[in-house]
């Protein structure tokens, strides 16, 4: 059931937890921000108004706030065609220039994607060739992305979506299974630096070779998108890659020009020009 | 003027459909003006990992053209759009679609009640909502919503459906306008093509 919240009371709450926690959800595009607030209604059970109370009065009660409001509903290997497509076209031509290169996973999540990557280039041989940066806003989520445990019942999934990107093996040499959960092999986040990093009030990141920050922008409003894009055009090296989610587009963002697509049924970026 | 005595206010139409509603859809996008001067937002289940072949198939047997929208983009006059496998899609205020990876909402991404209640949201009175053919409740809430706003409401007759949990979630939880045969809400959509157009 989706609660119908008015416009002044989310406001209200972007204002507060702003001021209370530093984190500015201003730009967040409305209706599914509005759905996450009814959504923690529904799982405190609690009014607007008792909403309004905590956040303005409990200051431990923005972590939990945070972890409700972001979305974390993701799968390894996400869009298998666009994994096949990283290992068969876009990871090879980084190879052809440079022996080591950087990935910066934006808004890692629970860390599925993260997982996903590194599977993927111990395939290629080349995981320690490779230096990765995992980010979240949500350092709840982040332990969550170190620690690697997954549900055994998500991994059927993932283990579909493995078949389709055509893996070498199985995912089950990748975990173990303890306590209902599948406990993934740290070995392959061995070059992999889990960081909190706020994409809107973050500073800028280390110079990377190709960043993934896919069905994250989402849930952004268009300004906030753009902002978020100058930060990544800047953090990528000439000739760098980015990957978005299969249904966003750069088409109406400022910084378009300066990418041109080399996936556009993948939606993976070149940056062209400084 | 014709039996549903129609305003020339609407600006949308949505429709959300599950099991059975295909070969209602085709008819509907096969019997349409290409002209037709409305957007028509399409909100059905559908397999979650088949991103191809649904929005194609449907193109080929429509006389307007179908696009699955992507994230920001514009709601235009006279388009056809569908909601992209594995996401939500919602209708922003500024008449423009928003795609989300949220939780399923009942058992479906994308969930019909999402699309309907934020495109209820957006077009509030001058919106048509129509709920076919399906095997779970979702949709129900979503023309709640649009009734709620003073949108008009249809839902396929129960008789008709090839299972008819849907429509009959919908007539329980809120006024339904019309409750119309496939052939009827083609009839209807005519109708409100001449008005629109008038």
């Amino acid at each position: 059931m989706i609660r119908d919240i008015e416009i002044a009371d989310l406001k209200k709450i972007t204002e507060i937890v702003k001021r209370k926690h530093d984190y500015d959800f201003t730009n967040y595009a409305m209706s599914s921000f509005k759905r996450r607030i009814s959504r923690i209604l529904e799982l405190y059970n609690i009014s607007i108004e008792k909403l309004v109370s905590r956040l303005e009065n409990e200051s431990a009660f923005g972590e939990e706030f945070l972890t409700e409001i972001t979305v974390n509903v993701t799968e390894m290997f996400r869009d298998p065609s666009f994994w096949d497509t990283l290992r068969e076209e876009i990871i090879p031509s980084i190879l052809v220039n440079h022996d080591t290169f950087k990935i910066w996973h934006a808004g890692c999540s629970s860390g599925e994607e993260v997982y996903s990557m590194t599977i993927l280039l111990h395939e290629m041989g080349i995981l320690d060739k490779v230096t990765s940066f995992a980010t979240d806003i949500d350092p709840l989520i982040l332990n969550r992305a170190q620690a690697g445990e997954y549900h055994l019942k998500n991994m059927e999934l993932n283990e579909k979506n493995y078949i389709r990107f055509k893996g070498q093996t199985s995912l089950k040499d990748y975990y173990t299974e303890k306590n209902g959960k599948a406990v993934m092999d740290k070995s392959l986040i061995r070059n992999v630096q889990f960081k909190k990093h706020d994409l809107v009030n973050g500073n800028l990141f280390n110079k990377v070779d190709l960043i993934l920050c896919r069905n994250v922008m989402i849930y952004f409003n268009q300004s906030l998108q753009n902002t978020v894009l100058k930060k990544f055009h800047e953090s990528l090296f000439k000739y760098g890659y980015l990957a978005i989610g299969s249904k966003e587009s750069l088409i109406w963002c400022d910084i378009a020009s300066k990418f041109i697509i080399v996936s556009n049924e993948e939606k993976v970026y070149r940056k062209l020009r400084d | 003027m014709g039996r549903f005595n129609l305003s020339n206010s609407y600006q949308a139409v949505v429709i959300g459909g599950s099991a059975g509603s295909f070969q209602g859809i085709v008819k509907i996008l096969e019997n349409i003006d290409p002209e037709f001067p409305l957007p028509i937002i399409l909100s059905l289940h559908r397999l979650k990992h088949v991103r191809h072949g649904f929005v194609e198939a449907l193109s080929i047997k429509s006389n307007k053209l179908v696009i699955e929208p992507y994230d920001k983009e514009n709601i235009r006059k006279g388009t056809v759009y569908l909601a992209p496998a594995n996401y939500h899609m919602s209708v922003e205020l500024g008449k423009y679609f928003s795609l989300t990876t949220e939780e399923m909402m009942n058992n479906s991404r994308p969930a019909i009640d999402i699309t309907l209640c934020t495109t209820a949201f957006a077009y509030r009175s001058k919106l048509v909502g129509i709920l076919l053919s399906g095997a779970n409740k979702d949709g129900g809430y979503g023309m709640k919503c649009i009734a709620d706003k003073g949108g008009l409401t249809i839902v396929q007759d129960p008789d008709e459906c090839m299972i008819d949990t849907m429509p009959k979630a919908a007539l329980s939880m809120t006024n339904i306008d019309h409750v119309l045969k496939i052939q009827e809400i083609i009839d209807f959509l005519n109708e409100l093509n001449k008005v629109c157009k008038s």
